[in-house]
């Protein structure tokens, strides 16, 4: 199969590998997929108390439309309040991408990630939250 | 070094230049029908096939009149099972195989047990008919069945035992290793096996079955023995005589010879039938009609004398590039399984699964070498590979597969090449990988509640 030139540049050059301090308050973490599955994703967002995303850093195991897919959200999401990021539809990054019917779920994958890790990001908030609450 | 290099030569093998000019002269001036008897044309085209019908003959130890040439071994797996049922069912009905085998046999046998299936619920139907004394709707039959208690009806089970078309097939599992368990076989063999079809060796894994002492146990219980012989023929010992071998599906373009042409082995003594699954004029001695493909079968018997001559040498040779292949990569990287047997394998046989990277994504990052993986994205499917789960490998692991195949024209330069590539690829890879991280980290994957998709 063909790739497209756009998963092929992300591909090649990925955005944004790595991996932030998931015990810092301040980042979310999503871990999503499955070996069993061919795919797992890690994306984590560094989120500002205003609900800013500053920073995005991804790890995946997964075949070049994941890894580009992962790299594209990277890049997508910083900049904007978690609000906005969840809006990010599988479909756009699969339009983007030009990703084949059988490439889909990688997409699926990508836009399952930031919610994910938004959605730690605001479960450790509301601990900490609940948390001070008690101490005070 | 010219790239890309070519390490995938289970899927199939370059021409080899020998070949080639052995076929030129039968796509040019020597065009004629190997079946028109009455001129110099027919007459060329004619002694040009008995000659390779001779030299594939001598690569597998059989006779000449025991080769029936075909359009490649999927046809000739086809032929043998479908053909084997068909004319045996009267001495019986079930089929012995394994899971690991190629699909051309694990489909065929899903056909037949598919023809025997429907033919049992055209016996229902009629049976329901009869209790019932009246039409009956197809949606109705199961909802009858149960009342009727057709699973106990003497009278539905006396009709069953005369069907004789289709067959029933038994798949067996192998064992980690990918070889068959001969206790096993033994345990699967009933009255009624007319056929067992195990494999020379595993397209994907290479491993390489104990032929001579199945064919020893099929001859000893009077059943048939078919071996898809495709991936072996050239490469390891191979001989239809000391295997005991009765059926025996080859082709030409697995040992540098074209594609489209095939053959199928059938014993003469003591004499196999087949029934024939494709209706003609009567050519390969009614066993496969269609105007012989004069070019492919002259290729084909090139190819199998060069592999007869040259196999030992190129054997030893290409085992040693595979080893300097395995060395490398297993030295340099860690976390590498070797997939199938180490001691029972074709000699260019490499199948790896490099734990934590995904196959697909590794040969994107390696284009410009050409191997396969046992990835689900690879295949249309979206299933990791039938084979290496067969062989209990987890499918995270299969995912990670990759395939080296090892051929006539790979040079230790390439290998030196491929392995510098693949180990850095691998690497990058797995600085990517969150799975590599958490595994390094001591996570153990298997206790986290992964979300299947």
């Amino acid at each position: 199969m063909a790739y497209s030139e756009k998963v092929v540049e992300h591909y090649e050059n990925p955005r944004n590998v790595g991996t932030l301090d998931k015990s810092d308050p301040n980042v979310g973490t999503g871990l999503v997929g499955a070996p069993a599955c061919g795919d797992v994703m890690r994306l984590q967002l560094r989120i500002s108390d205003d609900g800013v995303i500053q920073d995005a850093k991804f790890k995946t195991f997964g075949c070049g439309s994941a890894i580009a897919s992962s790299s594209l959200v990277t890049e997508w999401v910083k900049g904007k309040t978690v609000d906005e990021a969840t809006q990010i539809t599988n479909k756009e990054i699969a339009k983007e991408l030009s990703l084949p019917p059988v490439k889909i779920h990688c997409s699926v994958l990508a836009e399952d990630a930031i919610k994910a890790a938004i959605e730690d990001f605001k479960k450790k908030r509301a601990e900490r939250q609940a948390a001070a609450s008690l101490s005070s | 070094m010219t790239l890309p290099i070519y390490m995938d030569n289970h899927a199939t093998t370059a021409l080899d230049p020998r070949v080639l000019e052995a076929m030129l002269p039968y796509l040019r001036e020597d065009f004629g029908n190997a079946a028109s008897r009455n001129h110099a044309f027919g007459w060329r085209a004619e002694a040009a096939v008995e000659q390779a019908r001779a030299q594939v003959a001598a690569l597998i130890g059989a006779q000449p009149n025991e080769i029936v040439f075909t359009s490649g071994a999927t046809e000739s797996d086809n032929l043998a099972l479908k053909g084997a049922a068909e004319f045996y069912r009267s001495k019986g009905d079930h089929i012995v195989t394994l899971k690991t085998e190629h699909k051309a046999i694990l489909d065929s046998g899903k056909r037949l047990e598919r023809m025997r299936q429907e033919r049992l619920e055209e016996l229902k139907l009629l049976r329901l008919m009869e209790l019932t004394g009246g039409e009956v709707r197809p949606e109705d039959v199961d909802a009858l069945a149960a009342q009727y208690k057709l699973d106990q009806d003497p009278v539905l089970q006396r009709w069953a035992s005369v069907v004789r078309t289709g067959a029933r097939v038994t798949y067996l599992d192998v064992e980690k290793d990918g070889r068959v368990s001969l206790e096993k076989l033994a345990a699967a063999i009933t009255d009624r096996t007319i056929l067992v079809s195990v494999m020379l060796a595993n397209n994907e894994i290479g491993t390489v079955q104990p032929l001579a002492e199945i064919g020893k146990l099929c001859r000893a219980r009077g059943v048939l023995f078919h071996s898809d012989a495709v991936q072996g023929v050239g490469k390891v010992p191979f001989d239809v005589e000391s295997m005991k071998i009765d059926l025996a599906s080859v082709t030409a373009h697995k040992i540098y010879g074209p594609k489209g042409i095939g053959a199928l082995y059938v014993r003469r003594k003591p004499r196999v039938r087949i029934a024939p699954i494709i209706d003609g004029g009567g050519h390969e001695r009614g066993m496969r009609s269609g105007t012989l493909n004069v070019a492919g079968i002259v290729g084909f018997g090139k190819a199998a004398e060069i592999a007869r001559t040259e196999m030992a040498a190129e054997s030893a040779r290409i085992l040693a590039l595979r080893e300097r292949l395995r060395a490398k990569l297993m030295s340099e990287l860690d976390m590498v399984i070797l997939n199938g047997s180490l001691e029972h394998r074709l000699p260019g046989n490499l199948n790896v699964s490099f734990a934590y990277v995904e196959g697909e994504a590794l040969m994107m990052a390696i284009k410009d070498v050409a191997v396969s993986s046992g990835s689900a994205c690879t295949s249309a499917s979206l299933e990791p590979s039938y084979v290496l789960r067969a062989l209990g490998v987890e499918e995270d692991m299969a995912h990670s597969s990759i395939r080296f195949g090892l051929g006539r024209f790979n040079t230790e330069a390439q290998v030196d090449t491929v392995a510098r590539l693949v180990v850095d690829k691998v690497k990058k890879l797995r600085e990517m990988s969150p799975l590599y991280e958490m595994a390094r980290e001591g996570v153990d994957l298997k206790s986290i509640a992964w979300s299947a998709h």
